[in-house]
C-alpha cells in the first residue's frame, strides 16, 4: 500500500520471499535496475518467483512479468543472475496513457 | 541474493530503520548498509545521496558497478494539537506524501466532524506514543499553545530524533518552553534543534498559510538529512556533484 507508515507484510514481494525461503522453496528475486523514458514501475521495483512460477509483485504494469517468470525459473536451476532488458510495446504503454513506450532493465538473480 | 542480507533488510525495513542493498553487478555479491555505517570513497557518497534521497539506481565505483536500493520508512507526520492549522495541514501533508496523525486529548477540538478521514487520537500524547513510538522518520509539530499538552510530546520528539521537531509560539513563548524543557532534562544541543517559531519565514498569516510554511520546513527538514555531516567535508560534497551529472 502506497503511503502506509507500516510494511503491508501480505503484499511485500521481499517479506513474502523471505516467507518462502522459511518454507525451503528456491527463490528468485527480480530487480528493476534501470529505466528509460515512462516506465510504469520505478527503480528498485521487485518480482519475487519461486521454482513453480508463483509470483508477488511487479517489474512493470504486467507487460513484461511473464518473460521476468520464465527466465527467473532458469536462474533458480543455474543459480547465475541475469541482466535482461525489455522494451515497453508502444500500444500497451498509450492504454495506460503514457505518451511512449519505456524500456526497463531487470536483474534476476537467486536467492542463496 | 544472500539470505542473509535479505533476512537483515526486511529486519530493518520492519523497525522502520533506513537500509541499502548494495549489490555488486560484476559477480553478484551484496551487503546490506544501515544508515550511519562508514562507507569510503565514491561509493560511500552515492550511499549518503540515496540515504537522503530515498532514490535507487546503479553507481560506478572502484571500477565496479553496483546497484543501490535504497529502502527508507515512510516519513510520518505527528500533530499534536487539532487546531485550525492542523485543518489545513492535515489534507496537505497527505498530498505531499506525509502521512499524518493528530494527538489532543481536549475531546472538544478532536472531533471527527472537524476532521474527516484524518487519523486522530483524542488521548494524551504519553499514552498515545506508549503506543506508537516515535522515531526518526517522523516529524513531530506541536501546536496546541499549551504546555500540558506539547512539553512531554515535545521533550519525545527530540530523544526519539524525529527528523523534525516544530513548536508553536513566538519567541517569549518558547523561551518559557526552553525553560520547561530542560527541567525535563532536555539538552542545549537537543532544544536548538527545535524550529521555533514553527514554519518557513514566508510571512504566513492565515492558519492555512502557516500549514504550508509547516510542511515546507518539514520537507526541507527531511531532504536535508545528513547534510550538515556532508558540508563540513567539501570532498565529499564535490562527489556528491559528480554522481548528479
Amino acid at each position: 500500500m502506497e503511503n502506509s507508515i507500516y510494511l503491508d507484510e501480505a503484499r511485500d514481494p521481499l517479506i513474502i520471499a523471505e516467507g518462502w525461503m522459511k518454507d525451503g522453496k528456491d527463490v528468485a528475486i527480480a530487480t528493476v535496475v534501470e529505466t528509460w523514458g515512462s516506465a510504469p514501475r520505478p527503480v528498485g521495483s521487485h518480482l519475487v518467483i519461486d521454482a513453480d512460477g508463483n509470483f508477488h509483485g511487479s517489474v512493470s504494469g504486467g507487460c513484461v512479468e511473464g518473460a521476468v517468470v520464465t527466465e527467473a525459473i532458469d536462474v533458480i536451476d543455474t543459480g547465475k543472475a541475469r541482466m535482461l532488458e525489455f522494451g515497453v510495446a508502444d500500444e500497451t504503454a498509450w492504454q495506460v496513457g503514457l505518451s511512449c513506450g519505456g524500456r526497463i532493465k531487470v536483474y534476476v538473480e537467486r536467492l542463496g | 541474493m544472500d539470505p542473509y542480507a535479505l533476512k537483515t533488510l526486511n529486519a530493518e525495513r520492519r523497525a522502520r530503520r533506513a537500509a541499502i542493498l548494495v549489490t555488486d553487478l560484476g559477480d553478484g555479491r551484496d551487503r546490506i548498509v544501515r544508515e550511519g555505517d562508514p562507507v569510503a570513497g565514491d561509493l560511500g557518497a552515492a550511499i549518503a545521496k540515496a540515504f537522503r534521497t530515498g532514490n535507487s539506481g546503479s553507481v560506478e565505483a572502484e571500477g565496479r558497478t553496483f546497484f543501490l536500493n535504497a529502502h527508507l520508512p515512510q516519513p510520518r507526520l505527528v500533530v499534536i494539537g487539532a487546531v485550525h492549522i492542523s485543518q489545513a495541514l492535515a489534507p496537505m501533508a497527505r498530498i505531499a506524501g506525509y502521512p499524518l496523525e493528530i494527538i489532543d486529548p481536549r475531546t472538544a477540538f478532536a472531533t471527527s466532524d472537524r476532521f474527516p478521514d484524518v487519523a486522530l487520537h483524542a488521548e494524551w500524547p504519553e499514552d498515545v506514543l506508549k503506543r506508537q513510538p516515535l522515531d526518526s522518520y517522523t516529524a513531530l509539530a506541536a501546536v496546541t499553545h499549551d504546555p500540558k499538552v506539547d512539553d512531554f510530546a515535545l521533550k519525545a520528539a527530540l530523544d526519539a530524533r524525529c527528523f523534525y521537531v516544530g513548536a508553536l509560539g513566538s519567541r517569549k513563548t518558547h523561551a518559557k518552553r526552553v525553560e520547561r524543557l530542560l527541567a525535563l532534562g532536555a539538552s542545549a544541543d537537543q532544544i536548538a534543534r527545535i524550529h521555533a517559531p514553527i514554519g518557513l519565514d514566508i510571512g504566513a498569516a492565515s492558519p492555512a498559510e502557516i500549514a504550508v510554511a509547516v510542511l515546507a520546513q518539514v520537507v526541507h527538514a527531511f531532504r536535508s538529512r545528513g547534510l550538515e555531516a556532508a558540508a563540513s567535508a567539501p570532498k565529499s560534497q564535490s562527489i556528491l556533484e559528480k554522481h548528479d551529472a
